[in-house]
């Protein structure tokens, strides 16, 4: 499983990719391997106010539906519009097709995520059920 | 869980596999979308080992099957299959299953694998006359090859002529290269197609033969995802979802299958009375009107009112749509009616649409 070593990611599989005061986030390439072909995604607003770990967006798959948790606190700055009309693009390209920019309001935040060591030691537990 | 004889070959060629019902099955191998197309442009095979086979034999076989299932066996040729729910007294359903008869002494009903069990009990508690119940569950691996290329990929390996099979027909005995085996022209796709039913210890090589020989003609590995989309786009009910012991037949809008008319069967008296009484709640196909995708179990209103339920709901692969069927109140069954599914708290715009949202193209003479 791909997993990128400039980025940091969160228990529930979310990856953040920070550049300055911005963190663009998406669903990592394990998530969207368990998930299967995704045909729907739903997307917060430009503009609201999200919360680390607070639930923000929904990605269906054919058969599932999974929730995606923001691993940061700030304002949408940024929304990923293409993705809600080409969803099939997170299974090409996890990596490449963030869902949304968010304008970091708690830096210290990012302190909590995992490396990408430490998520492939997460991935190694999972993998081991 | 339990594995079919083809669990190692799912493994091998990556099958993701799942839980279903107690069983190891691969719910997709490249991906529920491709191999749904494949089986709606070429062909898929599926693993359906999984499935239920119940020999009933005996001289008062077609009499208990008669009084067993709603529809009217009386009429069956021999090699022929019916299609029936069996219901109990108060009209459920059991189950949903396939009745194939060899002779008026010797039938085998192909049932769901979750139901197995309860299906057999039940068959059993209402035994009468001189009739046998075997489970060949284990004894029988099944394959469904399944499409528009199914007939030319498998006539490629027989020399029995499988036009000679028509729809909802089968033979035994036919030789697929070194294996014997049962072949109905039967399947859950809407597509045309057969059902291969073979000794368990002969599906690894089947499974290859059969691969092999649509390999240059587009057919695909399928798994229980694909199964499911392609049965939902036709309409095809999936016992647990469309039906069970609180939905009728009737309600489920599969009345053809219910013959009134013929003489005593379990649930008879509960289904002539809803049918004289009128049917309340009725199965209709809806498409989502707002960006969103139903699930089996949602709600559904029509402003404030509960009006009934999601039983299957899915993005369809051919339509590319949200869609959905649902078990509503008969007031609001119309086409065009605009409904609410409550999809995790949010209400959203449906509309109530013809059903099969896809148009059977089997092959029929």
């Amino acid at each position: 499983m791909n997993v990128p070593n400039d980025l940091l990611f969160s228990k529930t599989h979310e990856w953040v990719k920070v550049e300055g005061n911005i963190a663009y986030l998406g669903l990592t390439d394990f998530a969207q391997d368990k998930l299967g072909q995704i045909v729907f995604l739903d997307l917060p607003e430009l503009g609201q106010e999200v919360n680390a770990n607070e639930q923000i967006a929904e990605v269906e798959s054919v058969k599932a539906v999974a929730e995606f948790f923001s691993p940061v606190s700030g304002k949408v700055v940024k929304v990923n519009e293409e993705l809600l009309d080409s969803p099939e693009q997170i299974n090409e390209n996890p990596y490449g097709s963030w869902f949304i920019a968010v304008e970091l309001s708690n830096q210290s935040e990012l302190d909590e995520l995992l490396t990408p060591q430490k998520y492939e030691a997460l991935l190694m537990d999972e993998e081991g059920h | 869980m339990k594995k079919t004889p083809l669990y190692e070959k799912h493994l091998e060629l990556s099958g993701k596999i799942v839980d279903f019902g107690g069983w190891a099955l691969p719910v997709e191998y490249s991906g529920i979308i491709q191999e749904h197309e494949a089986v709606r442009n070429a062909a898929g095979l599926f693993d359906v080992s999984h499935m239920g086979e119940v020999l009933i034999e005996g001289k008062d076989a077609e009499s208990f099957i008669q009084k067993m299932v709603t529809n009217d066996i009386l009429t069956m040729k021999d090699f022929q299959i019916y299609y029936s729910p069996m219901c109990y007294e108060d009209g459920g359903v059991v189950d949903d299953l396939m009745v194939y008869k060899y002779n008026n002494e010797k039938y085998l009903l192909v049932i769901n694998a979750s139901n197995t069990e309860k299906d057999i009990e039940w068959l059993k508690s209402n035994l009468a006359g001189d009739v046998e119940i075997k489970d060949l569950s284990d004894k029988y691996a099944l394959l469904a090859l399944q499409g528009p290329k199914a007939e030319s990929i498998l006539q490629k390996l027989t020399d029995t002529k499988l036009d000679e099979i028509g729809f909802f027909e089968f033979k035994e005995g036919v030789k697929l290269g070194e294996v014997s085996a049962l072949i109905s022209r039967t399947g859950y796709t809407g597509e045309d197609g057969f059902e291969i039913y073979i000794a368990p210890e002969d599906a690894d090589t089947l499974w290859d033969m059969i691969m092999q020989a649509g390999s240059d003609e587009g057919l695909k590995p399928a798994g229980l995802g694909a199964r499911d989309t392609l049965r939902f786009e036709v309409c095809l009910p999936l016992y647990g979802n469309e039906l069970d012991k609180d939905i009728t037949p009737l309600e489920a809008g599969l009345g053809y299958f219910v013959k009134l008319s013929k003489d005593d069967f379990i649930g008879k008296e509960a289904l002539a009375k809803q049918k004289s009484e009128g049917i309340k709640r009725k199965l209709c196909c809806f498409e989502m009107i707002d960006r969103g995708i139903a699930r089996s179990g949602y709600d559904v209103y029509s402003g404030d009112e509960k009006i009934g339920f999601v039983t299957t709901g899915t993005y369809s692969p051919t339509l590319k749509k949200n869609l959905g069927m649902a078990i509503i109140d008969v007031d609001f069954n119309e086409i065009g009616t605009e409904i609410i599914v409550d999809v995790r708290k949010r209400r959203l715009k449906a509309q109530v649409v013809k059903k099969p949202f896809y148009t059977k193209k089997y092959k029929k003479d």
